[in-house]
């Protein structure tokens, strides 16, 4: 384990201490813990997966094996802004493969990856349920609707 | 308590909410603190009311006016014409929204709702969600009171029986049987889950229902809860549903400090708790088994049934478990009785029916219909038709796990029963038009590409299967499609449905096989003429100039990114197929619409 990870995330560590000191007797805590040490760290770093694993007294496989089933967990640092283009059959249907294909242009990188700056990273997500003003993406909480390609540079332009 | 002359009811809906309603309701405080009226007119921020096409959505009643796509800047008029002088503000109205007359029509009486019968949406967009007194002035908690206090848990299960309810989620299991099977197993302990784990891309009715009136599923629950003598529920919703979330855990809270949830509601000897759980973004989890497991922490992987959930669920121990539309009907059937909801629907499906209806269609929304209704009614009545005029080619519904119904079968009743028949499914709701523009191999391809991705992995007939099955998908596609892979596909379909662990697994083939059924000749034109009819299909798409519209102005050629078109000026130019990436971008700067995809 890195010493100094730990060490420079102090705080982070003692604020999960608490989560994980919280939880820890209720049933299937395992979730809920992740879930929250994402939120702290913005993502699940190994290091994070071993504290939580020797909290919980349990094998860190358990808890890699988690955190790499789902896709909500990250195990790389992300972007500053999270771009979600929403693929549901709606928003698919209504042209989100080419809103998607454009951002990608736009900020040249690849689904799933962030630019070098940090700034942004480029995510297909499941359907938002916004299916009335497909197609749709998100930008970190914030909601843009009835897209067409040529939307993009303006919107990206709004975050740079 | 307090009584206003009128309600503004906003919708705080994902649809409304993401087009700005929460700035709508702010202005409307101001505007009615600035003419002083915030004593005389209450503005509510309320769940889905289904036409999210036209949202923000904004309906002020005692009149009824059903004001659409409102946005901030609107506000100040509604407020100093309709609320300060009584003068509705016809420009602001819905265009479903008026008489001849000019008087505001009531919801029944509009195209959209006509048809409708909302039992399960029945609070969305009528109370405030986040106050609980709303809900209780609707019948709130009666139902939970009733069956405490006058009815044996027996009794209850009779009752749900009786009214022949059958579950929303996808498989259509009689929802009194689950309740009996898991009321008769025996255990110390027993579970009661609630399946808000709505992962079928296109429908949000669960969200929807969550958001709109979250203790009809809280009351509900707790009634099963009795009824299977379980004192432990839990809700487990996906993380992409915030909203939905904050309004649970606002009610349960509520709930608790009512003394409707917690110890001994009511002041009988009965107590029941409820706990939230969220998801992860795993499709599968939508799967019963492979919940649980993720309830309990774990890699939500599907396991072999039996046992079933009702024997052995949620930590080893008996469990209930439904989806959130179903248990939106439980306190209605208590209320009004079993024959009352049997009045509705058909044979062998009874009540309602809540679609999502999205995709190439005029009313994208929410919708609740009688069990029995023709997807013609649903399509060209509620939903006000195709936009562009443009010819209506399939629906699909089941997600993933369902499939496309053509124009062939537009009359056909929907029940759970009739779309099996037909090759797909009620699924959990989503409907989504496609029109002619739409390839219904490139729909086929992007239901296997879901479920590729989102294939737990556990069993190799979906792991692989479904993979060898994209793959011959995005050969044809791709212009690189042979004779054999039609037959190949069918092979690999039928071997997937009969061998894989679940249901996702076995049903993955689904939009393959009803796509095949109806519309054959699309793949074999993808194969054989190396043509995708529908123009989607960008490797085999070719751009032409058409000579005699282009006017040789060159402007297509300085779009074009990997210079394939050339030509003199004042004559008209060409396109290099060879060159050409089809990027599309000469067509879109082409003034004079000389370029065709062909």
């Amino acid at each position: 384990m890195s010493v100094s990870f730990i060490e420079k995330n102090k705080e982070k560590f003692e604020a999960l201490k608490k989560v994980i000191d919280e939880k820890k007797s209720d049933k299937g805590p395992l979730m809920p813990i992740l879930q929250q040490a994402q939120e702290i760290f913005g993502y699940l770093p190994i290091e994070v997966q071993n504290f939580i694993a020797e909290e919980l007294d349990i094998p860190i496989t358990d808890v890699y094996g988690v955190a790499t089933f789902y896709s909500q967990f990250s195990l790389k640092p992300k972007g500053k802004y999270r771009i979600g283009v929403c693929l549901g059959t709606a928003c698919y249907v209504k042209g989100a493969q080419q809103v998607l294909d454009e951002l990608s242009k736009v900020l040249d990188i690849d689904v799933g990856s962030t630019t070098e700056d940090g700034t942004f990273t480029l995510e297909a997500t499941r359907c938002l349920g916004a299916c009335g003003l497909a197609p749709v993406i998100m930008i970190n909480d914030d909601v843009y609707g009835r897209l067409e390609p040529d939307d993009i540079p303006e919107i990206i332009a709004k975050y740079k | 308590m307090q009584l206003y002359r009128s309600h503004v009811l906003v919708c705080g809906g994902t649809g409304c909410h993401s087009s700005g309603s929460d700035d709508v309701i702010r202005v409307f405080n101001e505007e009615l603190e600035k003419h002083n009226l915030q004593d005389e007119v209450k503005v509510v921020r309320t769940g889905c009311f289904g036409l999210c096409e036209v949202g923000p959505i904004v309906i002020v009643y005692p009149e009824g006016a059903f004001y659409s796509r409102i946005k901030a800047e609107d506000v100040p008029e509604i407020v100093s014409e309709h609320l300060l002088k009584g003068r509705i503000v016809k420009r602001l109205l819905y265009h479903d929204a008026v008489h001849e007359d000019e008087t505001a029509k009531s919801l029944d009486e509009m195209e959209f709702y006509k048809k409708q019968r909302r039992i399960a949406l029945r609070h969305c967009g009528v109370i405030d969600p986040e106050n609980i007194d709303e809900y209780i002035a609707f019948e709130g908690y009666k139902a939970l009171g009733k069956v405490l206090t006058e009815m044996k848990p027996e009794e209850v299960i009779d009752t749900i029986k009786a009214s022949g309810l059958r579950g929303r989620g996808g498989a259509g299991f009689p929802t009194g049987l689950k309740w009996e099977f898991t009321a008769k197993a025996e255990g110390d302990k027993k579970y009661v889950c609630c399946n808000a784990d709505e992962g079928d891309p296109g429908a949000f009715m669960d969200r929807s229902i969550l958001e709109g009136d979250p203790h009809s599923v809280l009351e509900a629950m707790t009634i099963a809860g009795y009824a299977v003598g379980a004192d432990q529920g839990y809700i487990y919703v996906r993380a992409e549903y915030p909203i939905a979330v904050r309004r649970l855990s606002i009610a349960i809270e509520q709930a608790k400090e009512y003394g409707l949830l917690g110890e001994n509601i009511f002041g009988t000897d009965f107590s029941f708790d409820i706990g939230i759980r969220l998801g992860a973004g795993a499709f599968v989890c939508g799967e019963e088994t492979a919940l649980m497991a993720s309830i309990e922490g774990h890699r939500g992987e599907p396991r072999p049934r039996p046992p079933f959930p009702a024997q052995k669920g949620v930590f080893g121990k008996p469990t209930l478990l439904n989806n959130v539309e179903t248990y939106a009907n439980i306190t209605k059937i208590i209320l009004d009785g079993p024959e009352k909801f049997r009045e509705i629907g058909t044979e062998k499906s009874k009540g309602t029916k809540v679609f999502a209806l999205g995709g190439n269609i005029n009313n994208t929304g929410l919708v609740e219909i009688p069990m029995g209704t023709t997807l013609r009614e649903i399509v060209y009545e509620i939903g006000g038709g195709i936009p562009g005029g443009k010819k209506f080619k399939a629906a699909q519904t089941g997600g993933p796990s369902g499939g496309c119904i053509p124009a062939e079968h537009l009359d056909t009743p929907i029940d759970y029963d009739s779309l099996i028949e037909i090759g797909s499914m009620m699924g959990s709701g989503g409907l989504i038009v496609m029109d002619e523009d739409n390839c219904m191999v490139d729909i086929a391809r992007f239901f296997l590409e879901f479920t590729v991705e989102e294939s737990c992995g556990k069993c190799s007939p979906c792991r692989i299967g479904t993979k060898r099955m994209l793959e011959i998908l995005n050969k044809i596609t791709s212009g690189k499609g042979e004779e054999g892979d039609i037959e190949k596909l069918e092979t690999l379909a039928k071997t997937i449905s009969s061998s894989a662990l679940c249901g996702l697994g076995q049903t993955a083939p689904n939009p393959v096989l009803s796509t095949l059924r109806y519309f054959r000749d699309e793949y074999e034109a993808h194969i054989r003429d190396k043509k995708c009819p529908a123009g989607v299909c960008q490797a085999l798409l070719k751009y032409v100039i058409v000579e005699e519209k282009c006017k040789g102005c060159g402007l297509c050629a300085k779009s074009c990114p990997v210079n394939a078109i050339s030509g003199e000026r004042k004559s008209p130019f060409k396109i290099d197929e060879e060159v050409c990436i089809k990027c599309g971008a000469c067509m879109s700067k082409c003034p004079f619409r000389a370029i065709e995809k062909k």
